[in-house]
Formats: C-alpha cells, structure tokens, sequence
C-alpha cells in the first residue's frame, strides 16, 4: 500500500541520470555557499590576512614565491628571535605555502597575473569547497549519496569550521580539514574493499596531511585505534591487514620526509600506538595464516595464547624504551589534553593561549545550533548498523567529543565527524517519511501495541531503551535490520498518511532552513572580523574603523632604521615582522620559553633592571599595545600577569607573581596599585603622558574601569616615539646611554633641572652593560 | 604471513609432530605462486633482520638511511604480504572488488611510491 503514488513509466536509466545530474547541480551549489559564507571580511573590510600567525605564514608564502622553493626550503630567517634567528625550512610544516606556491605557478603559468595575497586570503574559502566534496565522499560510504550531500551541505557553512577558514584566514587549517576529510575516506574506502590502491592513496594524503599540519597526529592515533577496537570486536578480516599495513608503511616513511617531523615517528610516544597496531596486525594475520593450515583445537589455543602473549611482551617493550628514554614521552601540547591541570601548572605559555581552554556549552550551539542534538541521534543511528565503518564515526566522536570539549581550537576536529554523523541520521529519518510505503493496517493497531510493550519491558536494563525506541520507529522499514526484534517489527511499524510525513517533513525542512539563517548571522557577526582593523558602530549606524595597528606599524616601517631591534610581547611578532618588515625579539613561534621569559622580565621590572636587558638584546624600539582610552579589552595590561608569570618560571627569586597585587589580592592599575606593578616597564610604558589627555579632570581607564592617579609616570631609560591616533599602540625608543656617563635617571633628572642634594649617597655612575 | 617454518619453532618448543604437519600441509595446499610470494617474503625478512642487526650491533649513525632501508624492507613485506592475502584463492570471498591482476596493479603502485619515500629519504 502506497501513501502517495508515484510515476511508473519512467525508465531507470533517466533516473540515474536525473539523480546524478541534480547531485552535480547540489555540489556545485554546496560549493558556492561554502566559498561565498566566507567573504563576508573580504567584502565588508578589505582582502587583508587576519590573525596574527597567518601573517608568518603570508611570509613565508611570499618567500617561496618570489625566490623558489628551494631558497624557501633552506630558508634561514635572521630577523626572527633577533640574537638567535630561525631556521625556518625546517621549524614549519610548508604544506600550506607549498600549495599556494603551486596554486600561484599555475595561474601564473596561464598568464592569470594573480598577486600572492589574494591567493593567501582566498585559500581557505577555496579549499572549504573541497572540504565539503570530501565529506560527501565519506559520507557516502557511511550510507549513501544523500546523506553525503546533507553532510556536503552542513560542512559548508557550518561555523564551527568557518571560524578558522574564512577568507584571510591563512593558517594551516585552512586546508587541514580537506586533508583530514579526505585520508578518512581514502582509509574507510581501503577498508571496505581490501585495496593496496587507497591504501596508498590514504598514506599519500596523509603525507599530505603531515606537510600541512601538526593536527596529523589525530589521524596517527584515530586510524590504529579504529584498527585495534575492530581487532577487539573479533572483525579481522585481510582487508584490514591489507588497508592499514600499506598505510602504515607508506605513510611513516612519507612523514619522515618532512624536516619539522623528522625521526618523530619512530621516536615519540604519540606515534607509538600506529606503530604498535602494526605489529599486533602482523601477529594476528600470521596466526591466521597458521589456522588456515592446522585444524588442531589444541594447536589453536596455543596459538591464541602465544598472540596475546606477543602482544603484551610489545606493550612492555614499548612501556620500557619510554622510560630508558629510547622513546621520548609525550609532549606537553598533547599531555595537557590528558592532564588538563598540567599546562597551566608547568607551561604557562601553553596555558596563556586563549584558544587552549576548555569549551563552554553554549559555544557548542553557537559553532553547531542543531547539529549538537542532530548529532548523538546520528551516533545510536550508526551503533544500530554497525558496520565497520561505522566503528570508526562511532570511535571519532567520542574521541572528538572529548578533545573538543578540553580545548578550544579542537572544536575544529569535532566539525565534521558532527556534519557526518548528523547527516546520516537525518537522512535516515527523511528516508523514512519519504518511504511511501505504508504498513498493513489490520494487525498495526494491536501490534504496535504489543511491540511497544515487549519494548517498555526490555528497555530499562538498556538505559538508551527511549532512544532506542524512537530509533526503531523512526528506522525506515526495509533500512534498518539487524536483530531479530526489528525484523518482527519490519512489517507493522510505518509511517501512515500524508499528514504525518508532511508535519514531520516541514518540521525538518524548517529546521534545516533556521540552521542556514543561524549559520550565516554567526558567520557575518562573530567570525568575520579581521583582528588587524578594529570596527565599531556610530551613532547613526554607519562603520567606524580603528586602524591604528596598520597606522604604527607602517610608521615603524618608514621611520625606522631597517636592522631596528623592536621588542613587544610575542603575541604580535609575527604582525611586526610581516608589516612591518622589522627584527623581532620574540614570536608567536614560542619554541624558545627562556628567551620569552627574558621579554617578559623587561616588562615587569623596574626600569633600571630593565635598562640593562634592552641594551644587552639591542631593543631600539619597544612596542606596547594599550586599550585604556578607547576601551580595546585585549591590550598588554591585561596580558601582563601571563608575562610576569613566564618571566617567574625562569627567574623565581626576581620575579613574584604576588607582587603585582595588591594587599588584598586584587589586580589594580589605580592609586592602589603595588608599587611593583607601578614600577613596571609596561604600567610605565602603557600610562606615560595618560594623565595629559583628561586635562586634569579624572584619569579613567576604561578597560579596567579604574581612576588612575592625576600624575602620570615618568619614564628615564626610553623616549617616547610614536603613539598612535587611539592610543592603541604605543612606541618607545631605548635611550643609548648617557654621553657623560651618568645613569639615565641622574641624567634626566639633570637635564630637567633638579639639583642632587649633596646628602644623597652617590649614585652609581654607569648603568651596567 | 611469513613462511610457517622460522617462527614456528619459536612459539611451539614442545610438539615437534605439530610442526611437521604443519609443514606438510603448507606444502600441500598451497599453489606454487604464493610458494613464490613467500621465498619473496623470507628473502625481505631476512635482508631487514640483517639490517637491524647491523644497526644494533655496529652503528645507527646515517640513521635516516637505516630508517629508509630498514622501513623499505618492512614495507615491501607487507605489501607483498598484503598482495599474498589478495590474491589467495581462499580469501575470494573477502576481497569481492579486487581481481588478482588489479591486486598485482596496486602492489606495483604502492611498491613504487613506497620506493620513490625510501630513496628520498636516503638522503
């Protein structure tokens, strides 16, 4: 019996064909909507590289692209961490400049003169379209091309994944995802059919993947975890052999090629679980072989018991070279996830990063809005299959679901593990309110009765017995059969009528659409703008720009002497360095705590133990970003406990965090303030001449909310040199040291035509080189 | 999936008869081209066991080139033992979508860019 009629007289052939034309029309649309969600800060702004470390990718970029890429390759940087420099080939992953650099060949190779920048900025917009292809792949082999295009679709605009990939959002996850995405597919594709090619395919891609992100080891651990959950569930076949051995050893020699991975792989405790996976797979597979061979009951205890004993001897093995040392344990990026208490303890710099905190609830609605819900329905839907597939979403959510919830950033590799597990669940409930297929009515009524009961009873030993059940009558009649209950059910469950699919369809449909509206005001509000250029809203509505960060840094960049020495927190190092195109002390590349800590010691101290620091680095200019007059919340005042506690880590008897505070705990910048925070290079550095601006009214700080007192600081050891139009950047130059050899501070307070008391004790002569 | 003989020894001490049979029943029911396959196999097995050996007992110093040739000998085992378990007539049934010629063909594939990795990496 039919709910509604279809027509008959239409041949396969142009079904086929029909299908496959409106899939070829959904992707192409998919692939405008993902491109175009992402412009909105090309369009609104201008086409600028946003953030700070895609300023040193854009760099690099522009390196590679103007000398080659082998001058890229062995690229040595003398203007980064200015006494050391950086050997830069081989301190990155160059995936993504390479790709550009190709990208920009090509299209200069076809006469399309397109310049550098505009490939850095629209790179990641471009390679979102292919992110979504991928997914559908994938998810195609999860069930089927609908369900792949619904993926397509929520991976397009999803914001969890536009927040890192809008246009000028030039950073290595730009095209990660795509690579994630696409060595999964390659991986599950391997799997299903027993082939070396994916194999080779995935360890490609995954190379791929190692060039372009250090986010890989995701993959390193969630394919052999994949692999050892279906060894445990008593799934081996040969085409588990096949897929993950000709990864695995394609792979792990690809990665070795990329400078910054090195001999990691074999080396560290990250990789170990991949390589361990590879020789249980080894053991497992020659037992087999054996079995195949000999019938003997006894013989294949024997074997089972020597396999297991195989095992555990390579677990202890392994567990001994970490602690010889031979393998080096994790490392504190990855151990934090684990230990979430670790990083703030021991690795303040990890801690200080504000992308490295935990995940609050409602930034998952915001990044997801119904995916959040649509995706642990997607998740019972794949458990009720259970394909071998499935084990690996199954596994990738909870594994995804956990690391997102622990930092941040990883809400990216949430994404789409998110979009696929919800698309196939609302796939499967669209499947079955399309199904005009209707159940037999004469038995339905008492049946579906009966069944409910029989269910009810069975459910609370379950604990998921609700979902369960919704499950099963939303499962489609002929979708869903693996037990034997749902086969009794198979008949009489079915949707009846019209009415009911239409309400539920619409419903969907609705949903689906507020997803769209969602998706595109989160984008458009929270995710598009360029942190480089400031926007507020006058009075009458229209834009406001607060350019100042360019405004200084192009000041820096024409007035300054082109070898000039600029200290600043590390936070804006890259920034410096690409617009500015100045030596930095310190940037956001923290591989070097002690010399950071050193720059956070200059700022926290007095000027005269900082004077010495300066000289000693030789800082011309010291930079420092101050939002007290305008009310920028992310100025250096407020980072300032995170450098003091830095700067305490290395030098614990100078440097005390308490100081900064207080008698009664608190961070003040008022009258009340600690005479160490009032003697600091930064408070100085941040308040010199505030004072002045409110011609005597009262001083008000209006990030902190704090009156100041009327007098402002003075500073002896630096000159003021340019601040900018809001006050957002202030830079000061290093005085050389006094001609007459006094101190700076005598010297100035000479200059200024104070006489020295003949009571003061002599001050020392020199300041101490 | 190497030869039976060399671990078997090792993981049984005590039933020499098991052994035997065993050999005689590799010998008997397997077709002479996996025979071929597996002297391929002993023949990798023995080239990596005698590069490990050297790099314990001698030197690891080049030791990216001990990686690539140690990791090329492992490599090409397991690709030629995947391409053993794909075209072994008893695993028809589980590799539905790969032919014996279409096996042979990404076992070439993945051979060469496996060996395109190793000698890159000889450095």
């Amino acid at each position: 019996m039919l709910a509604y009629s279809l027509p008959s007289d239409v041949s396969p052939s142009t079904l086929v064909n029909t299908a496959s034309l409106i899939r070829i029309v959904a992707l192409g649309l998919i692939s405008a909507a993902a491109i175009s969600s992402r412009l909105f800060a090309v369009v609104n702004f201008e086409s600028i590289i946003h953030e700070f470390d895609p300023w040193f990718n854009y760099r690099a970029t522009r390196v590679l692209a103007s000398k080659g890429f082998y001058e890229f390759w062995n690229w040595f940087d003398p203007t980064a961490w200015y006494p050391l420099g950086r050997v830069v080939g081989g301190t990155i992953y160059p995936g993504l400049m390479a790709t550009s650099g190709v990208i920009y060949n090509v299209l200069h190779a076809l006469n399309l003169p397109v310049d550098i920048r505009n490939i850095c900025v629209l790179l990641a917009p471009g390679f979102s379209a292919l992110t979504a292809w991928a997914t559908y792949m994938f998810t195609k082999e999860m069930k089927d091309e609908s369900a792949g295009l619904l993926a397509a679709a929520f991976i397009g605009i999803v914001p969890g994944y536009i927040s890192r990939s809008v246009a000028g959002s030039y950073d290595n996850e730009a095209i990660a995802i795509f690579l994630l995405m696409f060595t999964f597919f390659a991986w599950i594709k391997a799997l299903k059919t027993g082939s070396a090619l994916f194999g080779t395919i995935a360890a490609l891609f995954y190379f791929y993947m190692v060039a372009a992100w250090g986010g890989y080891a995701f993959i390193t651990n969630m394919i052999p975890l994949h692999a050892f959950v279906l060894l445990l569930m008593g799934r081996y076949t040969s085409r588990l052999y096949v897929a993950y051995c000709s990864w695995y050893a394609i792979g792990t020699l690809a990665s070795m090629q990329v400078p910054f991975v090195g001999f990691q792989p074999v080396r560290t405790s990250e990789h170990m679980a991949a390589l361990g996976i590879f020789g249980l797979l080894q053991i497992v597979a020659f037992a087999q072989l054996i079995r195949s061979h000999v019938s003997s009951k006894q013989f294949q205890d024997l074997l089972f018991v020597s396999v297991i004993s195989a095992a555990v001897l390579g677990m202890a093995a392994m567990v001994l070279l970490t602690y010889k040392g031979w393998i080096a344990p994790w490392t504190g990026r990855f151990y934090s996830l684990w230990d979430t208490g670790y990083a703030k303890k021991y690795i303040p710099i990890i801690a200080s990063v504000s992308e490295h905190q935990p995940t609050a609830w409602p930034s998952f609605f915001m990044d997801l809005h119904l995916l959040t819900f649509l995706f642990p329905f997607g998740v019972v839907t794949l458990f009720r299959q259970l394909r071998d597939e499935h084990v690996f979403v199954i596994i990738y959510a909870v594994m995804g679901t956990y690391f997102a919830g622990v930092m941040v950033r990883l809400m990216l590799t949430l994404t789409p593990c998110v979009c696929v597990a919800a698309a196939v669940g609302l796939s499967n409930l669209v499947d079955t309110y399309m199904d005009p297929q209707e159940p037999d009515v004469e038995d339905e009524t008492e049946d579906s009765k009966k069944t409910k009961k029989e269910k009810a009873a069975g459910a609370p030993g379950t604990g998921i017995g609700v979902i369960d059940d919704l499950v099963s009558t939303l499962s489609a009649a002929g979708s869903v059969s693996s037990e034997k209950e749902t086969k009794s059910k198979k008949a009489k469950t079915g949707i009846f009528g019209l009415d009911t699919r239409m309400v539920v369809l619409f419903n969907t449909a609705g949903m689906l659409m507020f997803f769209v509206l969602h998706c595109t005001w989160v984008t458009a509000n929270a995710y598009s703008s360029p942190s480089v250029v400031l926007a507020s809203t006058n009075p009458d509505g229209s834009q406001h720009i607060i350019d100042d960060f360019r405004e200084a840094y192009y000041w820096l960049r024409m007035n300054t002497k082109e070898d000039a020495v600029v200290m600043s927190w590390w936070d804006y190092g890259y920034q410096i360095a690409g617009m500015a195109d100045r030596v930095t002390l310190v940037d956001n590349n923290t591989w070097n705590n002690t010399h950071i800590a050193t720059v956070g010691k200059a700022m926290s101290s007095p000027e005269d133990v900082a004077y010495p620091i300066l000289r000693k680095h030789d800082v011309d200019y010291v930079l420092v970003i101050f939002g007290g007059l305008i009310g920028y919340s992310g100025d250096d005042i407020n980072k300032f406990l995170w450098m003091v506690r830095i700067a305490q880590g290395v030098w614990p008897d100078e440097i005390q965090e308490p100081n900064y505070f207080t008698p009664q705990g608190e961070y003040r910048v008022d009258d009340q303030a600690s005479k160490a925070m009032r003697e600091s290079l930064m408070y100085k550095m941040s308040y010199y001449r505030f004072a002045e601006l409110f011609g005597g009214g009262q001083v008000v700080d209006r990030v902190r909310q704090q009156y100041l007192p009327k007098q402002s600081p003075t500073l002896d050891i630096l000159d003021e040199a340019f601040t900018s139009e809001n006050w957002i950047v202030r830079i000061y130059q290093v005085k050389k040291e006094d001609s007459l050899g006094r101190d700076l501070k005598s010297a100035n307070a000479f200059a200024e035509g104070k006489k020295r008391k003949r009571s003061k004790p002599p001050v020392k002569r020199r300041a101490i080189a | 999936m190497a030869p039976p003989k060399a671990p078997a020894t090792s993981t049984s001490p005590a039933d020499n008869s098991a052994i035997h049979s065993l050999w005689k029943a590799y010998n008997d029911t397997t077709p002479s081209r996996l025979k071929l396959i597996d002297t391929f196999l002993v023949f990798l097995m023995l080239s990596g066991i005698a590069q490990f050996l050297y790099c314990i007992l001698v030197t690891n110093f080049p030791f990216n080139a001990f990686l690539a040739g140690f990791g090329s000998c492992v490599g090409q085992f397991v690709l030629t033992a995947s391409l053993r378990s794909q075209v072994n007539p008893e695993n028809r049934g589980e590799f539905k979508d790969v032919s014996p010629e279409r096996a042979f063909a990404d076992f070439a594939l993945g051979s060469i860019v496996l060996h395109f990795f190793a000698f890159n990496f000889l450095g």
